[in-house]
């Protein structure tokens, strides 16, 4: 735990600013206690990998940083989540103005079943953030041109979402969650429906997004989170075993658990 | 390693002779799909006796045989004291305009040269439809200029002449029948074929209200079609919102507990419960405890109210479970709150479900009859309901009861009344039906 502070640290000496701040994360579902203890700082501008086995307590933990799991009956979190200082839990926090801040791709691509148009003028149409149509296109085409969407679609914005092959409905997706201007945005899987081609297209998003969100993507694929990621967190069993800088976890990883991981032998 | 399966290889067969398993196989799956196809058959060759039974006997009601004569509305009968003053010649009654009509049938009688033996006043006066001088009256009250003149004047035939021209009544019959006599019968065919008596289409059938015991001819559906159509009105529009309202908040927003587990299984009974219980509860509550009027489609449309809300609310929260979470995940995903999930995404993809349901709800209240008769609406209504609201609350019939009102009458012409107005009621079912096919394709949507 020491040591992990301490990688922590270093990186917190870099100019990049802490976006999350968690501090002794538990989540019950009922009896069960899927998430203990976990404990990270989730910065700006960067990609935060979680990995981990199956079943480890990752899109849990995901799903606590937009309050996501407020929709499962079951659920119950304790612990700190600061979001630029300002818990999320707090009884005052309404987490529909938190989803707007922290915006949230799926495993599955789940495009509403309207216009490409619609799907992403949706978001900025609840919140109110373009007031005139002339508005509303010019989100729609930025967060299209974004997701590297805009060329496959700028001629047909008026077909349904639906009909685009799984890579561009995934894009689709991630333009749909941009368009409200997150600060964050978190990927539970966001390739694992998609194809090698399409999920090396998302991967260069991915890149291309860190310099304006802080992202946070869950991973079964290590190469992957190799890839993405600058920083990378370990769970198992509930517990966040090691949180470090990518580079560091794949070269050099601490607890014997991130090494048998990475090399392996438990997944 | 040392697998047992390996080293007792089964013994080769060749694929060109089927074994005794896979033939007793077949051989069942044969027997199933036979028992399937006979199972359908005999569904359809019910519903084919049905509907060739309803048809034989229903569609003569939608024609109706009318004779064409002069009529000439004598002076000294309608207005005696010759000033054309409304007020009056409403003093005089509808038996005086009866001896108007004889006189014109025994004239007509005469100027084509028809000789029948026997004739007597009775089967004279017996020919036309006690309507018909009813009509008259109405007509010459309306337009007293038509005093002193010769019309020209269409009137419906009595039940049993129009029952000689579709030959349900032959000569035979009409010999041991007491109210008609042969003389009747030939004459009946021998103004048929000088085309004096005509059969033509019915409209007031359909737009009529119901007629007494004696002139089954005149009787209509008009009060039972507007009485059913306000109850539907009734239905649609308390049912539809209080239903869909109510699986909303069970699928999407209700704590799964004690209480929504107990809400759950009664509605699931409620939809159970036979419609007379209904009937029932209507009577006692809406009549005798708020004291609503009876026989009025309000009534009526709140007992089906009761009625459709289990259905609409069971096939409502069907069609809300069947669409994915993976869409209430994404709408909440970019910031929705709950209800505009619901509102924006779920409902409107529930919507082919929910519609669909409503109707068939509806469909099911149409048909609907054992409730209505406790609350009265098998009462005779011959004045129409007037518009909504007020006529929400007017007596009024609706087509079950009115069909079964018919089946009791002695007349064999309301028999043939009553299976027409089985046929209406069809065609209103058929029709919602194909509204629910059309709502559902129109709305379908995939995702
Ligand atoms: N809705 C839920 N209800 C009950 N248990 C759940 C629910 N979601 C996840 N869990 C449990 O919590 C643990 C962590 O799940 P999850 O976060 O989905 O794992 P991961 O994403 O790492 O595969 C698992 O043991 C899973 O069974
Ligand atoms: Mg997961």
């Amino acid at each position: 735990m020491n040591q992990m502070t301490q990688a922590e640290r270093s990186v917190q000496t870099e100019t990049r600013d802490v976006k999350f701040e968690c501090r002794d994360v538990q989540v019950w579902y009922g009896e069960k206690h899927a998430l203990k203890d976990v404990g990270v700082d989730i910065l700006d501008k960067t990609v935060t990998a979680f990995i981990g086995p199956s079943g480890c307590g990752k899109s849990t933990f995901l799903r606590c940083l937009n309050r996501m799991n407020d929709t499962i009956a079951a659920a119950r979190v304790g612990g700190q989540m600061l979001l630029d200082g300002e818990d999320i839990y707090d009884p005052r926090v309404d987490p529909v103005q938190l989803r707007a801040r922290v915006g949230m791709v799926f495993q599955k691509p789940n495009p509403f079943p309207k216009s490409i148009y619609d799907n992403v003028a949706y978001g900025p149409r609840i919140h109110g953030l373009a007031p005139t149509r002339a508005d509303l296109d010019a989100v729609v085409e930025k967060s299209l041109r974004r997701a590297a969407l805009w060329d496959d679609v700028k001629d047909r914005l008026g077909e349904t979402g639906t009909s685009l092959s799984g890579g561009q409905q995934q894009r689709l997706c991630i333009a749909r969650a941009i368009a409200t201007s997150p600060e964050v945005l978190l990927m539970d899987e966001p390739c694992s429906a998609l194809d090698p081609i399409a999920t090396a297209q998302i991967e260069e998003l991915i890149d291309e997004l860190r310099d304006r969100y802080s992202v946070v993507i869950v991973t079964h694929s290590m190469q992957q989170a190799a890839r993405v990621s600058q920083k990378t967190a370990f769970f198992h069993l509930g517990h966040l075993v090691e949180y470090a800088s990518t580079d560091d976890i794949f070269t050099s990883p601490k607890d014997p658990r991130t090494e048998s991981y990475i090399t392996g032998r438990i997944g | 390693m040392s697998d047992p399966a390996q080293t007792a290889p089964r013994p080769r067969r060749s694929l060109l002779q089927t074994d005794a398993g896979t033939r007793r196989r077949n051989a069942a799956e044969r027997r199933f799909r036979t028992y399937g196809a006979a199972a359908i058959l005999t569904a359809m060759a019910a519903l084919a006796v049905l509907m060739f039974t309803v048809f034989r006997d229903g569609a003569s009601a939608f024609v109706q045989a009318r004779a064409t004569i002069p009529v000439v509305i004598a002076a000294d009968v309608v207005d005696p004291q010759g000033n054309r003053d409304p007020a009056e010649m409403a003093k005089i009654l509808t038996m005086s305009y009866s001896r108007l009509l004889d006189q014109a049938l025994t004239r007509e009688i005469a100027r084509s040269g028809i000789q029948v033996g026997g004739l007597t006043q009775r089967d004279i006066t017996g020919f036309l439809s006690a309507q018909a001088r009813a009509d008259l009256r109405r007509a010459v009250l309306a337009d007293p200029s038509l005093v002193g003149q010769e019309i020209e004047w269409r009137m419906m035939t009595s039940s049993r002449v129009d029952a000689m021209l579709k030959g349900r009544i032959t000569r035979e019959m009409a010999a041991r029948d007491a109210r008609t006599s042969v003389a009747q019968y030939d004459l009946a065919m021998a103004l048929r074929d000088r085309g004096v008596v005509r059969a033509g289409f019915n409209w007031r059938f359909i737009t009529a209200p119901d007629g007494s015991d004696s002139r089954p001819e005149a009787a209509g559906l008009g009060v039972a079609i507007l009485g059913s159509f306000y109850m539907m009105l009734i239905v649609l529009v308390l049912a539809l919102p209080i239903g869909v309202a109510a699986s909303i908040w069970l699928e999407e927003f209700a704590p799964k507990n004690r209480l929504t587990d107990v809400i759950e299984v009664n509605i699931s009974n409620l939809a159970a419960v036979p419609s007379i219980v209904f009937g029932i509860l209507g009577l006692a509550a809406f009549i005798n405890f708020v004291g609503l009027p009876r026989s009025a489609p309000i009534v009526g449309g709140l007992v089906l109210t009761l009625m459709t809300l289990p259905t609409i609310i069971i096939s409502t929260r069907a069609a809300l479970k069947a669409v994915p979470p993976s869409i209430r995940d994404a709408a909440l995903g970019v910031g929705a709150s709950r209800m505009q999930t619901v509102f924006h995404h779920v409902l409107p993809l529930a919507m082919p479900g929910v519609l669909t349901g409503t109707i068939l709800g509806l469909a099911q209240a149409l048909g609907e009859t054992a409730p209505l008769m406790l609350i009265g609406m098998v009462a005779f209504v011959t004045t129409y309901p007037s518009a909504p609201p007020q006529g929400l609350f007017d007596p009024a019939s609706a087509l079950p009861v009115q069909i079964y009102n018919w089946t009791q009458r002695a007349d064999p012409a309301f028999f043939e009344r009553a299976s027409g107005a089985i046929i209406v009621l069809l065609a209103f079912l058929l029709a919602m039906n194909l509204i629910a096919i059309w709502l559902r394709r129109k709305f379908e949507r995939r995702w």
